[in-house]
């Protein structure tokens, strides 16, 4: 079976997130920057599915700019076989549209019998690229999956949805995308770090997937102004001498919160 | 057949299990109507949504298309979206707005990659310029605000659920029904669904006036139902942190942060909550923030107007009976 895992690069959120104001793009300067933790996650279920089932390919794509590539290579340190990173200039503050496409047609030409995201990046927060992906590649999308089970032919789990759990089924080849539910990723080890310097690690540019992103076919989604809100400031602080209870229920009165 | 104006909105409605319109659909037919002519968009199995289609005039909707899908209710996302794109051939919107729940947000999804339509997500707000329908986002846990826009036709937009305060008059209904060809495209099948018990009497999370929550601090399960308790005697929400999910003291569905839930309530208050990014990413655009931390230290007391250094043991069990007695 092969697997291909969606990484995806993020800015820290333990950091200070910063948008350019001109550009309106990530600040990628003012923040370091780490495999998202969900991705992370996301490879995990592939990894663990691929110990127990030998004849298992795992391999991790994601679509970054040049300098993400060591973050993508943690992806190989951490147990895939093989990485493919998109980097292309003309991506530079890439739409979902476009990411989708893009991660689409790479999947395409990877070849796959599943794909795994995360049900939601910490700096997009789309939450919408498997769907998206999955609508390209006409495959099924069983997403948002609290829990995943893996069979020949068919992957299940347990989907959480606005208003409880839902058991899902989607035939292979299929998009699945998990939540933070699922187990924390496993750490490189420093064999995994040595073996990974000897991986297949494949870039590929926009000419090789054969994709315009200048396109005017389709209708792209652009950022037309952007502002920044002055950070919150601390007020009064007490320490409880035995009154705090009282003297909050005073302060929620006084300003008609309670 | 219905004349659709040149300004329709065509707005996509949740249905709950139960078969009721979501709460998301007043504040996205409130938002369709600051901007255009709201169309509302039900999907359903054949001969069912009147109900639904007759609330959904009642929030404002000017005319409402009932879409039958011979798969609706059994398969994932594509019903929904073969559905959005029948009827937005038909009524040619200025924008569609969807709810960015997770179901909404993967049928926009899936409708906006097979139209290649421009998609927006987690608005807060919509506007319109000369150009068209403008999203309005709040990023990075409220400290920026972007406008996007799309570079021609119809935006997608997903709206934060509880975001928009603006409701439309309602409506004399106007219902038509629409028979969707499956579009054929392969989709997951749904089972057996589990619904989250929730308390009825306690406010939704999502667009809540006020938010009590609860972290690792409070320690258990069973000692989490101090959370319950103040939030009752306020008539707030129930929310909690990471660390309080991961715990097993309440379900998923309450975290509140970056990758849970974000909100703007009048009120929030923290208890046993150190405060870390991600939580506040999550609640830092409340109106007014009270902490209460054992750990003078703590983070959460940067963005606090009222922050208390304690144990919320004590202090909450006094706030709890102080309030109680000014009611009395
Ligand atoms: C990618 C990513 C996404 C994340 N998303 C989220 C998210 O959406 N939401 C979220 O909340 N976190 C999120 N986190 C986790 C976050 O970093 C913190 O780990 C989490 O918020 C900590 O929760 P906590 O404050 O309840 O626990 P802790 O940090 O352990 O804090 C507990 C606090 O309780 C106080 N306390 C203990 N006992 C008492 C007492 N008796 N009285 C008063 N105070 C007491 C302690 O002083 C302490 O400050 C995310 C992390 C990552 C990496
Ligand atoms: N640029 C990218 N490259 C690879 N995978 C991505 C990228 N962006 C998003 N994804 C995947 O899609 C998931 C959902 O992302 P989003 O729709 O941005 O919330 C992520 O958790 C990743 O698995």
């Amino acid at each position: 079976m092969k697997i291909v895992v969606l990484v995806k690069e993020v800015p820290d959120t333990y950091g200070d997130r910063k948008l350019d104001l001109q550009t309106g793009l990530a600040d990628r300067a003012a923040s370091e920057t780490v495999l998202d933790e969900i991705s992370e996650r996301a490879l995990e279920v592939a990894l663990a599915y691929a110990d127990s089932h030998a004849d298992t390919e795992v391999v991790v794509l994601s679509m970054s700019p040049e300098s993400a590539a060591a973050t993508v290579r943690k992806g190989l340190a951490m147990g895939a076989a093989a990485a493919v990173q998109v980097v292309d200039e003309a991506l530079l503050g890439a739409d979902l549209g476009l990411t989708a496409e893009v991660l689409a047609a790479a999947l395409r030409r990877i070849g796959f019998d599943l794909v795994i995201a995360g049900n939601q990046s910490t700096d997009g927060s789309g939450g919408v690229l498997p769907a998206m992906i999955a609508e390209h590649l006409d495959v099924p999308n069983a997403t948002s999956l609290n829990s995943v089970e893996i069979a020949d032919a068919e992957v299940r789990g347990e989907r959480a949805t606005d208003h409880g759990t839902m058991q899902v089924t989607a035939s292979m080849p299929a998009v699945i995308s998990i939540t933070e539910a699922l187990p924390d990723a496993r750490f490189p080890n420093f064999k995994g770090i040595m073996a990974a310097k000897k991986k297949p690690f494949e870039t590929l540019s926009l000419a090789d997937l054969d994709i315009d992103a200048e396109t005017t076919e389709a209708s792209r989604s652009i950022v037309i102004s952007l502002g920044e809100k002055p950070p919150r400031t601390a007020g009064t602080k007490i320490v409880d001498e035995g009154d705090a209870g009282e003297r909050l229920a005073e302060y929620l009165v006084q300003n008609r919160l309670a | 057949m219905t004349d659709y104006s040149a300004d329709s909105i065509l707005v996509l409605l949740d249905v709950t299990p139960s078969g009721a319109l979501s709460k998301s659909a007043a504040g996205l037919l409130g938002a369709a109507a600051e901007v255009g002519t709201p169309v509302a968009l039900i999907v359903a199995a054949a001969g069912e949504g009147e109900q639904q289609a007759q609330d959904a005039a009642a929030l404002g909707a000017t005319h409402v298309i009932v879409a039958e899908h011979a798969a609706a209710g059994t398969e994932l996302t594509v019903p929904g979206a073969d559905a959005l794109a029948a009827a937005a051939e038909l009524v040619r919107p200025d924008a569609i707005l969807v709810s960015n729940s997770i179901e909404g947000r993967e049928i926009a999804a899936r409708y906006a990659a097979r139209s290649r339509s421009g998609l927006a997500v987690d608005a807060v707000g919509v506007a319109r310029d000369a150009e068209g329908v403008v999203a309005r986002h709040s990023v990075y846990g409220g400290a920026y605000n972007v406008d996007s826009a799309v570079t021609w036709g119809a935006p997608v937009i997903t709206v934060r659920e509880g975001s928009i305060d603006a409701r439309a008059e309602a409506k004399p209904a106007s219902i038509e029904r629409l028979e969707v060809a499956a579009s054929g495209r392969k989709a997951a099948v749904t089972g057996a669904l589990e619904e989250e018990v929730v308390a009825s009497s306690r406010p939704d999370l999502r667009g809540a006036a006020k938010v009590v929550s609860g972290g690792r601090g409070l320690g258990s399960e069973d000692k989490f139902v101090l959370v319950d308790q103040l939030a009752d005697v306020l008539g707030a929400a129930v929310g909690a942190s990471r660390a309080a999910v991961d715990a097993g003291y309440v379900p998923q569905s309450h975290q509140v942060g970056q990758t849970g839930v974000s909100v703007s309530p009048q009120l929030y208050i923290a208890l046993g909550i150190s405060g870390a990014i991600q939580h506040r990413a999550g609640m830092q655009t409340a109106k007014t923030i009270v902490a209460i931390n054992k750990d003078g230290d703590a983070p959460i007391f940067e963005i606090a107007d009222f922050g208390i250094v304690g144990d919320l043991f004590t202090v909450v069990p006094q706030l709890i009976a102080a309030l109680e007695a000014r009611k009395a």
